[in-house]
């Protein structure tokens, strides 16, 4: 292992030596080149690619049907014939629940921040841009959002309307919004009385084509990267309301509403029972470092 | 100074009038006519109209708005569905059982927090800052419900050492913090609710040192003899004001974002009155916890940010 590090350590710093000093490489290219040699976050968006995948190709990879129940199989211990996880409560396999489960999850974990991003960051590019008593408008109304703790807001609303997912998601969103908006509004803020965009405006252009070719540019990166870190974030409070049971309904496989249920068995099965926290906890934290390293690496400051 | 404190008090109000709105559109929110829950499913529409205006459901929403506003400041929020208490009594016993978690978990998580962020900040690059970086992010990472489930097995199912839920043993009368029958209801929950904030604390409290410490002044410092001790007290008083406003938020979070922990460990407090209350889907509950909640939270970002302009006169808001 040693040996190949020792050859492997001369070629890079050769290949280094090798580009010309002079050569000046694009935003993206730099980018690239400095997550490519981030170990850290290559490491964890390995571990996120795998669940991705796992999650889109469950049907492919699961060993058993994730609803197939067994009377005689209930509560089984890891490696139970052929249950590489064990079963739960219904005799079914862990492994595949786990794997189903990463749907929802996920599904639960982006698309809330996806539609933030683009309503937040909409609201706060135009909120930045005008200025004046639009921006007022908007940023006042965000505090009030801002005034509740996160999973408290998330949790009024999903309870309020009864959860499910198509409630659990719409809740996630609404909590997202506000600091998406704040972070674009600041953004499109510190670049609206830059000079070039004074200069586009001399040259004719129109409000939308400077959002469009000067802000958007400038407001984009934070808001991506900032996304990124709300995915943790959002993976965590989804499968918070599953738990409190306001999100999926049984039997769909979840991670929060399996944890939820097996929770009544932790004298039976200790560790399978802790599985699917410990399967959320990776993926938040593989989620994190990718958006820690995207951060660094797209040099944004949020 | 005063007028400062004045105007920021001012400024809280309509945040609060705000969240009182969110609060009470809450109800209507909800699917259904929000009298199904009282209402028995074979009512004729008479006595529907009668019911509807005996709770004033027939006034226009404004004015049902400005009428629950005037119950809300004499410290009426109607009457729990499931237990027919008061929605008041409900959620100040349950609020002050989560102030208890909260007495032990703040300074705690503030006490640890700080420090290792401390120590990271002043050591960047550093094996210390590395390990104590990594720990940050686990600790935010966390789904703390899931670390109380791994603690109660640990400590309750395997070990048997610590009861694994409720607050003090069956038939008991009281919390008595002296006991250790008592007390040792509170260490898992309290461990638990700790962890998060920290990670962030420690998190934030590293950035914020690591900057300061980059500037100008610091070097000023330096050059003029100062000490290496008392160039840290400089650069830490320079970054309370950063490090009090998360502490302003975390402390919001383990107040009203304990819900998932106390649900775990059946700790009868805000939190879990919540999950009871949506479980029951008892709205009214609901509406006056989370209203509660959220008024202690805008309470206190308000005393941050007066006690950061205390701190460092510059950051006062316009």
């Amino acid at each position: 292992m040693t040996d190949i590090a020792a050859i492997d350590r001369p070629l890079d710093t050769f290949d280094e030596q090798a580009a010309p000093a002079t050569r000046v490489r694009g935003y993206w290219r730099s980018v690239l080149y400095r997550l490519r040699h981030d170990p850290v976050t290559l490491f964890f968006a390995a571990i996120v690619l795998l669940v991705v995948l796992a999650a889109i190709f469950a049907p492919l990879i699961a060993p058993f049907d994730p609803y197939k129940e067994s009377v005689v199989g209930r509560l089984k211990p890891l490696g139970w014939r052929g249950h590489l996880f064990g079963t739960d409560e219904l005799g079914r396999d862990m492994l595949s629940r786990l794997i189903y489960g990463g749907r929802v999850s996920l599904l639960m974990g982006v698309v809330p921040v996806l539609i933030a991003s683009i309503v937040g960051g909409l609201l706060g590019v135009v909120g930045g841009f005008a200025g004046g008593r639009i921006n007022t408008a908007i940023m006042r109304t965000m505090d009030v959002f801002y005034a509740f703790p996160s999973v408290l807001l998330a949790v009024a609303v999903a309870g309020a309307m009864g959860g499910g997912i198509t409630n659990g998601m719409l809740a996630l969103t609404l909590v997202f919004i506000p600091p998406m908006c704040r972070v674009a509004e600041t953004a499109t803020t510190q670049i609206r009385m830059l000079d070039y965009i004074e200069a586009a405006r001399a040259t004719g252009a129109g409000t939308v084509t400077v959002i469009r070719y000067h802000v958007l540019g400038n407001v984009l990166g934070p808001v991506f990267v900032y996304a990124s870190s709300l995915v943790s974030v959002s993976i965590l409070l989804a499968s918070g309301l599953s738990f409190l049971g306001l999100g999926v309904r049984p039997p769909t496989a979840d991670w929060g509403l399996m944890l939820s249920t097996l929770r009544q068995s932790i004298y039976v099965v200790p560790i399978v029972c802790a599985l699917p926290g410990a399967v959320i906890f990776v993926s938040s934290v593989s989620f994190n470092l990718v958006s820690d390293g995207l951060r660094a690496a797209m040099d944004v400051r949020l | 100074m005063i007028f400062y404190i004045l105007r920021r008090i001012l400024y809280a109000v309509p945040i609060a009038l705000g969240v009182s709105v969110v609060c009470f559109s809450l109800v209507y929110i909800a699917p259904g006519d929000p009298l199904q829950t009282v209402m028995p499913p074979d009512a004729t529409a008479e006595t529907i109209e009668i019911v509807k205006h005996a709770y004033g459901f027939d006034k226009p929403i404004p004015v049902q708005y400005l009428i629950w506003l005037g119950r809300l400041a004499t410290g009426d929020m109607g009457m729990s569905i499931s237990t027919r208490r008061p929605v008041f009594l409900e959620v100040t016993d349950a609020l002050a059982n989560t102030s208890l978690l909260a007495l032990f978990a703040v300074p705690i998580a503030f006490s640890l927090g700080y420090a290792i962020g401390v120590v990271a900040g002043c050591f960047p690059g550093r094996w210390i800052d590395r390990v104590v970086t990594g720990t940050a992010v686990i600790g935010v990472s966390l789904p703390n419900y899931w670390l109380g489930i791994v603690l109660v097995i640990v400590f309750a199912v395997e070990y048997m050492l610590l009861p694994a839920t409720g607050m003090g043993p069956t038939g008991s009368t009281g919390f008595r913090i002296l006991e250790w029958s008592s007390a040792k209801y509170l260490i898992l929950p309290v461990i638990t609710l700790a962890m998060i904030p920290i990670g962030i604390l420690a998190r934030t409290t590293r950035a914020a040192v690591a900057e300061v410490r980059n500037q100008d002044f610091v070097q000023t410092l330096r050059a003029k003899g100062l000490s290496e001790g008392a160039v840290i007290r400089h650069v830490l008083k320079n970054s309370l004001p950063q490090v009090m406003a998360v502490m302003g938020l975390q402390f919001g979070y383990l107040l009203g974002g304990s819900i998932l922990v106390e649900t775990v460990f059946t700790w009868p407090g805000s939190g879990f009155l919540l999950s009871k209350a949506i479980i029951n889907r008892d709205v009214p509950v609901l509406q006056g916890t989370i209203l509660t909640l959220s008024l202690v939270f805008v309470a206190t970002n308000l005393v941050v940010d007066l006690l950061q302009s205390l701190v460092d006169p510059r950051i006062r808001r316009g």
